[in-house]
C-alpha cells in the first residue's frame, strides 16, 4: 500500500547545523496491517511518520501511496490526501483547549465542506463506540489523558481515513490505558484500517495486535 | 445546540437590514425636508443672511456680510481655535462681568415672566 | 447548501468558538472598535449634513456686498454711495443693507439687529429668532426693552417669532423696522452698514466686482463665493480639531487592535500547527482568520454607524452638542436633514474594516505557512 524508496531527510539543509534524520530508507507497508517501529529517540521514527503521513517532503526518494507517486506533489494536493486518507494521534494529543471534544473531533471535516448535522452524527457514533458519549459537551483540558487520547482517535477517524499514523500512542498513559488503546487497535485492524505507529513501550511492541515491527537506528532500518 | 455561525450571521444580517433601513429613510426624510429647506433659503434671499447662527456669543462668528473679511481665521493658525466656543470651559467671571455695576440691566426688563 | 458555503460556515464557527474563549477581551475590543466607528460616523455624518445644508441654503445670499473701509477696518456707507454705484451691467438689484450687532446683558449673548422695510416690520414692534424667543421667554404679542449704546431704553412689541424651522438661520435675529433702527443705533440718515448686489450670471460676478473697485477704491466687494469659502474652512477647520482631539483615541485603538490582531501567541501558532497537520490547507487558515477580521470589523462598522446614524439625526446629535455648543447662549435647535454620502461611508469603511482585517492577515500568514510537521517535533 505504501511504498518508500532510498527516502533521506534533511533538516536544516544547506546550513552549518544540518541533520541527516534519515539515510535512504526502503520500505514497502502492507494494508490492513498494525506496523510498529520501535527504537531510540532520534532514531528518525517520527521523521519517517511525517514523510508517509504526507506532512512533509523527503528530502530525496519517492514515497508511493496506492500505486501514485505521492513525494512531488504540490501541497494542495498533499493537505487533501492527508485529510482523506490519513488520520493522525499525536503523542501530546494535541487538542484545541477551549473547545469542547465534540467540536474537536469534527475538525478535521470542516475544510471537506460536508453538512455540520452529518459531522455531527459521525462524531456521536465514533464517541459510542469509544465509549466517550457522556463527554462529548464538556471542554478537552476537563478531560483526563485517557479521554483525551480517546478524543484524539476520534478526531483521526471521523474523515474514516484508510491509514491511522499514530506517534507514540501510550507514551503519557498507564499501563491499563495503554491496554485499552491496544484493543481499540484490534478493533482498527478489524476494520480493514492500516496502522503506523512509534513506539518503544514494550507493552505495545510485543503486543499480539501488532503485526510487524520495524527497528530502526540512526536513521536507518535495523531489520525487521 | 445553535451553531455559532448562526447567531453572528443573523446578527450582520440585521445590521445590513440596519443599513439599508437607514439610506432608505435618509432618501424619504431628503424629500420631507425640501420645504422646510426652500423656505429657509429663501428667508435667506429675503434677509441677506450668509451664515449659519451657530456660535453668536462674539460678534465676528456670526457676521451677515463678514464684517471683517477672514476674522473668522485671522487668529494666528497655530490657535487652537477660533470660536470663544470652542473651549469648553468658560471665560473667567471678571471677563463677562458688566463694567457698570451700578447699573441694573434694565434691558433686561420684559413683560413676560421670564 | 453547497459545501463551499458550508465550509465558510463551519470556518465562522470555528473561529467563534475560539474568540467566546476569550470572551471579555474580545467583546471588549468589539465594544471599543464599535465606539469608535460611532464618534467617527458621528463627527462625519454631521459635519456632511451641516455643510450640505448651509450649502444649499446659502445658495440664496447675495452675489456680492460692498463694504466701505477705513484704515482696514469696516465702516459705514456714506450717503451717495448707492447712486455712485449707478448702472452696472449684469446687477439686477442693489440696496443699501442696515444691520449691526447688540450685546444683550441678561443674556449675556450677541443679538443680530437688521432693519427691514416698513411693508415686513411695523415702527415700533420686532421679529425674534426662536432661539432668542426661547431664552428671553417672548412669545407673540410681549413687550421687550433694549437699552440703547446711549443708554436710552427702548420698548419694542413682539410682532411675530420666527419660525423654529428657521433658527439654524435665524436664532439671534431681531428684525426692526429702518426707522426704529436708526432712532436705537443713532444711525446717521443716508447711511447705511453695507451694500448688496444681485447679480444674475455667475459668469459676471468677478467683472461686477472690478468694476467697483474701481469706482469705489475705499470699498471692498466681498464675493459669495468667498464668503462661503471662508465658512467651509472654518467648518473643516473644527472639524479638523475634533479630528485632532480623537487622533489619539484612534491612534490608541490602533494599537490596541495591532496588539491583539497581530501578536500572535505561542498557543495560536501551535493551533494553526494542529489544524494544518489534521488536514486543513494554508488557505483554510486564512481564511478563517478573514472571516474572524470580517465578522468583527463588520459587526463593528455597522453597529457603530447605525448608532451614529440614530445619535445624529434623531437625538440631535447629544454628544456633540456640548462641545460644538461651548458657552454659545443663543445656540438653536435645529434638526438635520439626514444625508448619508455614499463616499462617505465607503471611505469610513475602508478606513476601519479593510486596516483590521489586513492587521490579523500578516501575521497569520507567516503562521500558516510553517510546516504541518511541526507539531511532531
Amino acid at each position: 500500500m505504501i511504498e518508500l524508496s532510498n527516502i533521506r531527510k534533511a533538516f536544516n539543509q544547506g546550513r552549518s547545523n544540518e541533520y541527516w534524520a534519515l539515510h535512504g530508507i526502503d520500505l514497502s507497508i502492507e494494508a490492513g496491517k498494525v506496523t510498529a517501529f520501535r527504537g531510540p529517540s532520534g532514531s528518525g521514527k517520527t521523521t519517517l511518520l511525517t514523510i508517509v503521513g504526507c506532512l512533509s517532503r523527503p528530502t530525496s526518494g519517492r514515497v508511493r501511496f496506492k500505486g501514485e507517486d505521492i513525494s512531488a506533489l504540490p501541497e494542495r494536493f498533499l493537505t487533501d490526501i492527508r485529510r482523506q486518507s490519513f488520520g493522525f494521534v499525536f503523542q501530546q494529543f494535541n487538542l484545541i483547549k477551549g473547545l469542547s471534544a465534540l467540536e474537536n473531533v469534527i475538525l478535521p471535516a470542516f475544510p471537506s465542506g460536508r453538512p455540520r448535522a452529518e459531522l455531527v452524527a459521525r462524531a456521536d457514533e465514533l464517541f459510542a463506540r469509544l465509549q466517550l458519549a457522556h463527554r462529548a459537551q464538556a471542554k478537552v483540558e476537563w478531560l483526563s489523558g485517557g479521554e483525551q487520547q480517546r478524543v484524539a482517535i476520534a478526531r483521526a477517524l471521523i474523515n474514516d481515513p484508510e491509514v491511522i499514523i499514530a506517534d507514540e500512542p501510550t507514551a503519557n498513559l498507564d499501563t491499563a490505558l495503554s491496554m485499552e488503546f491496544m484493543a481499540i487497535l484490534e478493533g482498527f485492524t478489524a476494520a480493514g484500517k492500516t496502522v503506523l505507529l512509534t513506539s518503544h513501550d514494550p507493552l505495545v511492541v510485543e503486543s499480539s495486535a501488532v503485526h510487524r515491527v520495524v527497528g530502526m537506528r540512526d536513521g536507518r532500518l535495523i531489520g525487521d | 445546540m445553535p451553531r455559532p455561525s448562526t447567531f453572528a450571521l443573523s446578527l450582520l444580517g440585521l445590521l445590513v437590514c440596519g443599513l439599508l433601513g437607514v439610506l432608505a429613510e435618509s432618501l424619504l426624510s431628503t424629500a420631507r425636508h425640501q420645504a422646510r429647506l426652500d423656505a429657509n433659503r429663501e428667508l435667506v434671499a429675503r434677509l441677506g443672511l450668509t451664515d449659519l447662527a451657530l456660535f453668536t456669543e462674539a460678534r465676528y462668528t456670526r457676521h451677515p456680510s463678514q464684517a471683517d473679511l477672514h476674522s473668522a481665521l485671522q487668529d494666528h493658525p497655530g490657535a487652537f481655535d477660533h470660536f470663544p466656543s470652542g473651549s469648553l470651559l468658560a471665560p473667567p467671571a471678571h471677563l463677562t462681568r458688566l463694567h457698570d455695576e451700578t447699573h441694573e440691566p434694565v434691558a433686561g426688563k420684559t413683560t413676560s415672566p421670564d | 447548501m453547497s459545501p463551499w458555503l458550508e465550509k465558510q460556515r463551519h470556518l465562522i464557527d470555528f473561529t467563534l468558538a475560539s474568540l467566546a474563549r476569550r470572551k471579555t477581551r474580545n467583546l471588549g475590543l468589539l465594544v471599543v472598535y464599535t465606539l469608535l466607528v460611532f464618534v467617527l460616523a458621528s463627527l462625519t455624518l454631521y459635519s456632511n449634513a451641516l455643510r450640505s445644508e448651509a450649502k444649499y441654503v446659502l445658495a440664496g445670499s447675495p452675489e456680492v456686498i460692498l463694504q466701505r473701509m477705513v484704515a482696514g477696518r469696516h465702516d459705514l456707507i456714506p450717503p451717495g454711495y448707492l447712486e455712485k454705484i449707478g448702472r452696472i451691467r449684469g446687477v439686477q438689484k442693489k440696496e443699501g443693507r442696515l444691520w449691526g450687532y447688540y450685546y444683550d446683558p441678561v443674556l449675556k449673548a450677541n443679538y443680530t439687529f437688521m432693519a427691514r422695510p416698513a411693508s415686513e416690520v411695523a415702527d415700533g414692534s420686532i421679529m425674534v429668532g426662536e432661539a432668542l424667543a426661547r431664552e428671553r421667554g417672548l412669545a407673540r404679542n410681549n413687550t421687550i426693552s433694549f437699552r440703547s449704546y446711549s443708554g436710552k431704553l427702548f420698548s419694542f412689541e413682539v410682532a411675530a417669532v420666527l419660525s423654529p424651522d428657521s433658527e439654524l438661520l435665524s436664532a439671534d435675529l431681531v428684525l426692526l423696522s429702518e426707522g426704529d433702527f436708526r432712532r436705537f443705533f443713532e444711525y446717521p440718515d443716508g447711511h447705511y452698514t453695507d451694500i448688496a448686489l444681485s447679480v444674475a450670471n455667475p459668469q459676471e460676478v468677478r467683472n461686477v466686482a472690478a468694476k467697483l473697485t474701481a469706482t469705489l477704491p475705499d470699498s471692498r466687494p466681498i464675493l459669495r463665493e468667498e464668503v462661503q469659502r471662508t465658512y467651509q474652512s472654518v467648518f473643516d477647520w473644527r472639524e479638523g480639531i475634533l479630528l485632532t482631539v480623537l487622533a489619539g483615541a484612534i491612534l490608541a485603538f490602533a494599537i490596541l487592535a495591532w496588539e491583539k490582531a497581530s501578536g500572535l501567541s505561542a498557543e495560536e501558532k501551535r493551533e494553526i500547527g494542529i489544524l494544518k497537520a489534521i488536514g486543513w490547507e494554508t488557505g483554510d487558515v486564512i481564511r478563517m482568520k478573514i472571516w474572524e477580521g470580517l465578522l468583527i470589523s463588520l459587526t463593528a462598522f455597522l453597529g457603530g454607524f447605525l448608532a451614529a446614524y440614530v445619535h445624529v439625526f434623531h437625538f440631535g446629535a447629544a454628544v456633540f452638542t456640548p462641545v460644538l455648543k461651548g458657552w454659545s447662549v443663543l445656540y438653536p435647535k435645529f434638526a438635520l436633514v439626514p444625508a448619508v454620502d455614499g463616499l462617505q461611508v465607503a471611505t469610513l469603511f475602508f478606513f476601519t474594516v479593510f486596516p483590521y482585517t489586513a492587521a490579523i492577515l500578516v501575521p497569520i500568514w507567516r503562521a500558516a505557512i510553517t510546516d504541518p510537521d511541526a507539531v511532531m517535533r
